[in-house]
């Protein structure tokens, strides 16, 4: 979390990248439809750590703004036939709004009860998809989404996902390393000191709240597009559940481990279906194990590894 | 310079501070002294903005700040150090000034501007003073206490406060700590003209600093004056002769 883009980091931001550029050329469609969620739910559980790692708050209803972002953009582009761009800004100003509503009463409160706030609202987001039936569908969600023709096949969609995801993780790693993510984590450290430096607390963990919920936009807007649908279960507190495990099972205080969390959480749900229909009981074991032996995710330990090595030379 | 008028704080039935006014003149530095328990420290919390007066009143600079959150009072030039380390311990050394800085120029809403290098200078300026520059890269948090609160210290002025408020600067520390502390403090003090206010119950540190003391006891203060007058105040030798007679005959 220190301020420069070390150079193995960029090494390996840059190697990722480019393997997830070949992935199409494997011609799998179960291997790009996967990365595809992988890139998309990766996005989305960065975007919730600047709550939890950056704010040092714990957000249950993050769900709601990626479910708003994919309505927005599944609503526009099929209902009232927009283009693609158009419909994707409206998907971002949308989340941007309703996080920033949400977030001027949520900051109000710190702990649990900034906690069970967020699940409220997101619940309640959850509830219009659910009745409100003739714009999103009710429980039968929203099906047939229009994806402008040039994206429409796989491999193209994969590609604009990259560009897209690529682009807001960059941005986001920006703010996240910018003098604003530096306060942020002055905040979370220490909300009583930061006030005492001139630090509008409150402020700040809004603005993180808003961040957070536009970029869990973004995602929710290409996850719309890939499944050519938008479900309730995506507003549902289990949706915010599970990208909460990822950004656990990753590392909230590395700024890649939510992405390192939400890859390794796909990968082991389809091996372990492979094998056995428990998957549930799998995820409560690794859960548990990350809370007991490993409090700083995957990225945390693979930091202290690395300083065990550094030390042993 | 601050000015406080009738300032009263109950907590509960208990009168933490009884109608106290106080008046801080500009380049002075001002103990406030008292035994444990006479509300030193609800006094800072009240000029500071971090709790809110029952009734009275505290001006800056003639201007009217009470009931102000602290952020903004801190814009005013008035910062301030605690008595119990508060600092930020999963962040090194650096960025703990950097932040104040950070804060200082308003850019923390500076979402496209990189944070690393940002105020270098000045940090490591901060740093060199106070005697971290070696520990810059160190988690704070894994400081030995000393230097933490040394830390403080540097981030309180990095605000460039033109009042320093310092809440027991030397708490904790052993004698020769105390000792570069003070050294240090008056250093400050002089270079940079400081108003200083600060609380103690050292009374080596008291008279190493102050040009004048006040002496608060259960919430009210029972003088004030140059610090040779206090000294030798009746009242205030009988509140600490008391004192430490009690503290004799417990041993």
């Amino acid at each position: 979390m220190t301020g420069r883009m070390t150079r193995p980091v960029l090494i390996a931001c840059l190697a990722v990248l480019a393997l997830l550029a070949l992935v199409p050329l494997l011609e799998s469609n179960y291997l790009i439809d996967l990365f595809n969620e992988i890139m998309i739910y990766a996005l989305f559980a960065l975007s919730l750590n600047v709550i939890i790692g950056y704010s040092g708050n714990v957000s249950f209803g993050h769900a709601a703004y990626f479910a708003i972002g994919g309505y927005t953009m599944a609503i526009l582009l099929t209902t009232y036939q927009w283009p693609l761009l158009p419909a994707f800004a409206a998907a971002i100003v949308f989340s941007f709004v309703a996080s920033g509503a949400v977030a001027y009463f949520c900051t109000r409160l710190t702990d649990i009860y900034f906690a069970m706030l967020t699940l409220a609202f997101s619940m309640l987001v959850w509830g219009v998809a659910f009745k409100w039936r003739s714009m999103t569908g009710g429980d039968d969600g929203f099906v047939g989404v229009d994806v402008p023709a040039f994206i429409a096949e796989r491999a193209p969609f994969y590609y604009f996902s990259l560009v897209v995801v690529g682009g807001a993780v960059a941005v986001l790693w920006v703010i996240c390393h910018s003098a604003f993510g530096r306060a942020l984590l002055a905040v979370r450290e220490n909300p009583t000191r930061a006030g005492f430096v001139g630090i509008n607390t409150r402020l700040m963990r809004w603005w993180a709240f808003v961040v957070a919920g536009t970029f869990a936009g973004i995602a929710g807007a290409l996850f719309a597009m890939v499944h050519r649908g938008m479900y309730t279960e995506s507003a549902f507190w289990t949706e915010s559940a599970t990208v909460l495990i990822m950004t656990l099972l990753g590392g909230m205080f590395s700024f890649f481990g939510p992405a390192i969390g939400a890859a390794s959480l796909f990968l082991l749900e389809r091996l372990t279906n492979e094998y056995t229909a428990y998957w549930p009981l799998v995820l409560g074991t690794i859960l548990l194990a990350i809370l007991m032996f490993l409090p700083e995710g995957l990225a945390g330990l693979a930091q202290a590894v690395r300083r065990q090595i550094l030390r042993g030379r | 310079m601050l000015k406080i008028e009738g300032l009263f704080k109950q907590f509960g039935g208990f009168v933490a501070i009884n109608d106290v006014s106080f008046e801080l003149a500009e380049g002075e530095k001002h103990a406030i002294i008292g035994p444990n328990g006479a509300g030193k420290t609800t006094f800072f919390n009240l000029v500071t903005g971090h709790l809110l007066p029952d009734r009275g009143s505290v001006a800056f600079r003639d201007e009217d700040i009470t009931g102000r959150p602290p952020h903004r009072i801190v814009k005013l030039g008035l910062a301030r150090s605690f008595q119990r380390i508060n600092i930020y311990p999963r962040m090194s050394v650096f960025e703990n000034v950097q932040v104040a800085l950070i804060a200082r120029e308003r850019q923390e809403l500076r979402f496209f501007r990189l944070a690393a290098g940002l105020c270098g200078p000045e940090t490591n300026e901060l740093l060199d003073l106070v005697g971290l520059a070696e520990e810059a890269d160190e988690l704070a948090g894994e400081l030995a206490y000393g230097k933490q609160k040394q830390l403080e210290l540097a981030i309180a002025l990095a605000e460039n406060p033109t009042v320093l408020l310092l809440d027991e600067p030397t708490a904790g520390m052993s004698p020769s700590e105390t000792e570069e502390a003070i050294r240090l403090i008056r250093e400050i003090a002089d270079a940079r003209g400081l108003t200083l206010l600060f609380t103690e119950h050292d009374m080596t540190v008291v008279f190493g600093i102050a040009d004048r003391i006040t002496v608060l006891h259960h919430g009210e203060v029972i003088a004030s004056g140059a610090p040779e007058a206090v000294r030798s105040d009746p009242v205030v030798r009988q509140v600490y002769l008391g004192e430490e007679e009690a503290a004799d005959g417990a041993a």
